[in-house]
Order: structure tokens, then C-alpha cells, then sequence
């Protein structure tokens, strides 16, 4: 019985893994081809295109695996391993629905997830130091460098709501949920959101990937599935992210009907939060990197001192 | 501590025979041995970005333990400063300034026997310690012992001062990296965005 539930969770984490980043990825391409006034792609698979990526994925398998001669290859073949595979055990631990509905509950959730989350960097770093070519090994130190100063304001904004909640166990978060959390939190959520974005280096925080200075950064030199593999992480960090945000400052499975249905909000909140992360990429001009770092260092350091102070008085004057 | 002894479990001799481990001391010496290897090669190998992830697999190897130890939120503050933050900032200044692919010949320094000598002497007194401390006390790990709760309880009820002196020393490090850093000259450097103005302006002179 114990085994087997476990098997199930593990099992079904899974098939989430492998589903939703896939979902988010064929949203990319409809909502980036819809704002620009066009249709994307429209014939594979008949119905408005839906398997363009089921094709991207079989492009990239028979595309033939290159190892460049100078790069370390042992290093080179490992590290899209090392940048996926965090965000596969963080899905795991991100509570869906209530009574239990979570891979596997976590007792200290938000660090498991933050810790792991900021294990994915090392597989870009790894990437970018092995490919010996200048532009991989610069993309992998913009990447690093982006990291350490975003990761400051995300566990901030995190603290403030387990110092809110009581708790850092992800599920005990989104039981002490209330409404009014979500007026309460709002900086915390911002500043959670785009230090994770900044984190996922999508845009309009890409300057370890900006195509028109550095290629495509630490992946210039991966080619077939490997890169794949880092396409793919990011698609299902943007899951991961938005699932977190859902948990931490939108109140999880909390809606009307959540008894039945919470499963659905969490989902439900998860992708419109997707969404801005794709309107996002289409809206805003990339940032410069010393706007980037000034941004993370004065302006979502402070917002999320603010925050956490914020809380601190609130819970104080409630208890 | 004597609450926490009696939450973890007594320090009494233990009437337990070491012949027949359960699984989860198999694992812990597996990963010991994992990580002990780890870190040999980390200090041996001559290629410098090869001993940093060496480091990765020792501090992760270490984090496993911590867990089998059911200390999850030790484990998880192991992987999140170590792992997150030490080694990519390791790899960041490796990076940034030598990190060749292959061997570095100047890997080795001729401080070796030095520095063996400090390592293998505080892993004694290390050892030496631990194992006086606790000698052959059997600790039960089906309790509460590690969780986030009680570990935060303990560490603001009965270990605050060190904890505070802690932070007041992690400030002073801060603000002493702060000082180190900035630069003596201040002449007027071009701010970012005004870099033309002020690259026309030194041709102008």
C-alpha cells in the first residue's frame, strides 16, 4: 500500500513533468504568434497546429549529437541532466490539491524547493564552462552572476510568507491561506515572481542567452536532444515558478467548490500566471545586465525588506 | 539540551549490535564512502573546474547524510548555501579568471605536504571528538529530532547568542568585503549608459 502510493505519486509527478512544460511550450508559440498579429504554426497536426511540438521533438532526436573537439566532454554530455532533473524533484513536492494531493509533502518545503531550484544554474554553468567557446563561457558567468543576485530577494519574499503562514512546509502555507493574504503579500509576490523569472533568465531578464550579443549563451554549442533538454528546463521551470507563486501568494486549491476542484485552481492559476510570463517576453525589451543587477540589488532587495517588515508588523498586531 | 536529548533520544550505551545494520546504515556508510572519495579527488585532480564539481558531489553526499540522519532542515540549508551559492560563486571566479579544459600544470603547489599535514590533523581531532562525545550512544531517529520546528526552537531558545554572534560576524565580513572592494581613486567614472558622452569627452581632451 505504501509503496505502491508512492510509486503513484511519483509516477504521476511525472507524467505532470513531462505534460506541462510540453503545454506551456505550444502556448509560447500561439500566444507569441497572436500578439504579433500572426497565426503561428497552424498545419502540423491539423487543429490549430497542437502538434508543431510533438514534430520540434523529433526534429531535435534525429538531429545528430555534437561534441565540440576542444570541450570536456564528460561535463559537456552531463550537464543538461544536471539543469533539468532540479525542477523534476521541485514539482514533486508543490502541493496541488487538498487532503494530500502533493507528490511527496515535504516538511520543509520552501527550502527543498529553493535549494534545488538554485541547483539547475550549475548545469548552465557546466554547459557553458565545458563547450570551450568564449561566448558558452560568458553566457554561463552572466548566468551565475544573475543567479546569486536574484536569489537574495526570492527567499526573502519566501520568509515573508512562511513568517505569514507559520510554517515552510508548502502544504501547512497553503492550508493557513486567507484572502486577504493576497493585499498582504502583493510586494512579496512581485518581487518572488520576477527574481524567479530572472532566475529562469526568460525575458525580458535573457541576458545570459541574448541572441544578438552572445549566440545563445551557455547552449550556443549544444545541439539535438541535449538541447532539447535545456529548452525543456526552461519550460518546466516556467511551470515550477508559476506553480510556486500559485502556492505561496495565490492560495493554491483555494476557489470556490476546492473540495472537488482544487486541483483545477491550482492548474488554473498556475497557467494564467504562465501567461504573463509569455505576454511578458513579447512586451519587454531585454535589460541591459548593469540594469539587471541594479534592478535586483536596488530595487527587489529593498521591496523585499519592505515586505518582510510588513509582515512582520501585521502578524504582530494579529496575534 | 537536555530537552533536545530527550526529543533525539538518550546518549545511554546502546544495546545494539553493529553486526546487523538495518538498511538505512548500509546507505549512510555507502554515501559516506561516496563522499569521502569524493573529496579525495576533488583535492587530487589537476583540473581545476573538475575538483569544484568534485565539491558539488562531496557537499551534496554530505546533504544525503543529513537526511539519513532525518535532519531535513540541515540537509536542506546544506544544499541551498553549498551547493546554491559557495560552489557557483567557487565556479563563478574560476571562470572569471583561469579555468582552462584539460589539466592546469600549476595545479599542484609545493605547499602539499602542508597542507595534508593541517587537513589530516584536524580530521583527527575532528574524529577524535566526535567519537568521545558520543562513543557507543545510540540515537533514536524515529522521533521528531530533526524537523524544521524543532530545530528553530532550539536554535532561538538555547543557542541564540552564538547565534547572534554569528551574524554580527557575517555583518563584519560583509561590510569589511564592502570596504575591500571599493576603489581608492575617485575620479569620476562613466556611469553606466553615460558611456559615450564620457568616452567623447576624454577624446575631446
Amino acid at each position: 500500500m505504501n509503496l505502491l502510493d508512492t510509486l503513484l505519486r511519483c509516477v504521476g509527478t511525472l507524467v505532470a513533468f513531462l505534460v506541462l512544460p510540453l503545454v506551456v511550450g505550444q502556448a509560447e508559440h500561439k500566444v507569441m504568434a497572436h500578439m504579433q498579429g500572426r497565426l503561428g504554426p497552424m498545419y502540423a497536426g491539423g487543429f490549430h497546429g497542437w502538434a508543431q511540438l510533438v514534430a520540434d521533438g523529433v526534429k531535435f532526436a534525429q538531429k545528430e549529437d555534437i561534441v565540440p573537439a576542444g570541450a570536456d566532454r564528460r561535463i559537456f554530455r552531463l550537464a543538461p541532466a544536471v539543469a533539468l532533473l532540479p525542477y523534476l524533484l521541485v514539482l514533486l513536492v508543490i502541493p496541488v490539491g487538498p487532503d494530500g494531493l502533493v507528490g511527496q509533502a515535504v516538511d520543509a518545503g520552501i527550502f527543498f524547493v529553493l535549494a534545488v531550484m538554485g541547483i539547475g544554474v550549475l548545469g548552465s554553468l557546466m554547459g557553458g564552462w565545458a563547450s570551450a567557446n568564449k561566448f558558452s563561457l560568458l553566457g554561463a558567468l552572466r548566468t551565475a552572476a544573475q543567479l546569486m543576485s536574484y536569489e537574495l530577494p526570492m527567499l526573502l519574499a519566501a520568509a515573508s510568507v512562511a513568517m505569514a503562514a507559520g510554517t515552510v512546509s508548502l502544504p501547512g502555507i497553503v492550508d493557513a491561506f486567507h484572502w486577504w493574504w493576497v493585499p498582504w503579500q502583493l510586494i512579496g509576490a512581485f518581487v518572488f515572481f520576477t527574481a524567479g523569472l530572472a532566475e529562469l533568465q526568460r525575458p525580458p531578464f535573457d541576458m545570459p542567452v541574448a541572441d544578438s550579443e552572445i549566440i545563445f549563451g551557455a547552449y550556443t554549442e549544444y545541439t539535438g536532444l541535449r538541447f532539447a533538454l535545456f529548452l525543456l528546463s526552461e519550460y518546466a521551470g516556467i511551470v515550477v515558478l508559476c506553480g510556486l507563486t500559485t502556492v505561496l501568494f495565490l492560495g493554491g486549491w483555494h476557489g470556490p467548490f476546492s473540495d472537488s476542484l482544487g486541483w483545477l485552481w491550482t492548474l488554473v492559476k498556475t497557467f494564467a500566471l504562465a501567461f504573463v510570463v509569455l505576454w511578458l517576453r513579447v512586451t519587454y525589451p531585454r535589460l541591459r545586465e548593469d540594469q539587471l543587477m541594479r534592478f535586483a540589488w536596488t530595487v527587489l532587495i529593498p521591496l523585499a525588506l519592505a515586505q518582510l517588515a510588513l509582515t512582520g508588523i501585521v502578524k504582530v498586531a494579529i496575534s | 539540551m537536555s530537552a533536545l536529548l530527550a526529543a533525539a533520544g538518550s546518549l545511554e550505551p546502546a544495546a545494539r549490535s553493529y553486526l546487523s545494520p538495518t538498511g538505512q546504515e548500509i546507505v549512510f556508510l555507502l554515501v559516506g564512502v561516496l563522499v569521502l572519495g569524493a573529496a579525495v579527488v576533488s583535492v587530487t585532480t589537476r583540473q581545476l573546474v573538475h575538483a569544484a564539481l568534485w565539491l558539488v558531489v562531496a557537499l551534496g553526499g554530505l546533504a544525503v547524510e543529513f537526511l539519513l540522519l532525518t535532519a531535513e532542515f540541515v540537509a536542506w540549508v546544506q544544499v541551498l548555501v553549498y551547493l546554491g551559492s559557495v560552489v557557483v560563486l567557487v565556479l563563478f571566479g574560476l571562470m572569471l579568471t583561469r579555468a582552462p579544459i584539460g589539466r592546469s600544470p600549476d595545479a599542484d603547489s609545493g605547499n602539499r605536504p602542508a597542507a595534508l599535514a593541517v587537513g589530516v590533523a584536524s580530521a583527527a581531532t575532528l574524529v577524535t571528538l566526535v567519537v568521545d562525545a558520543f562513543r557507543s550512544s545510540w540515537i533514536d531517529l524515529s522521533g521528531p529530532a530533526g524537523t524544521t520546528r524543532l530545530t528553530g526552537e532550539f536554535l532561538f531558545s538555547h543557542w541564540v547568542l552564538p547565534f547572534e554572534a554569528l551574524s554580527v560576524l557575517l555583518l563584519a565580513a560583509l561590510v569589511g568585503a564592502i570596504v575591500l572592494s571599493r576603489t581608492k581613486d575617485d575620479r569620476a567614472k562613466p556611469r553606466p549608459g553615460n558611456l559615450r558622452t564620457a568616452l567623447t569627452k576624454s577624446k575631446e581632451r
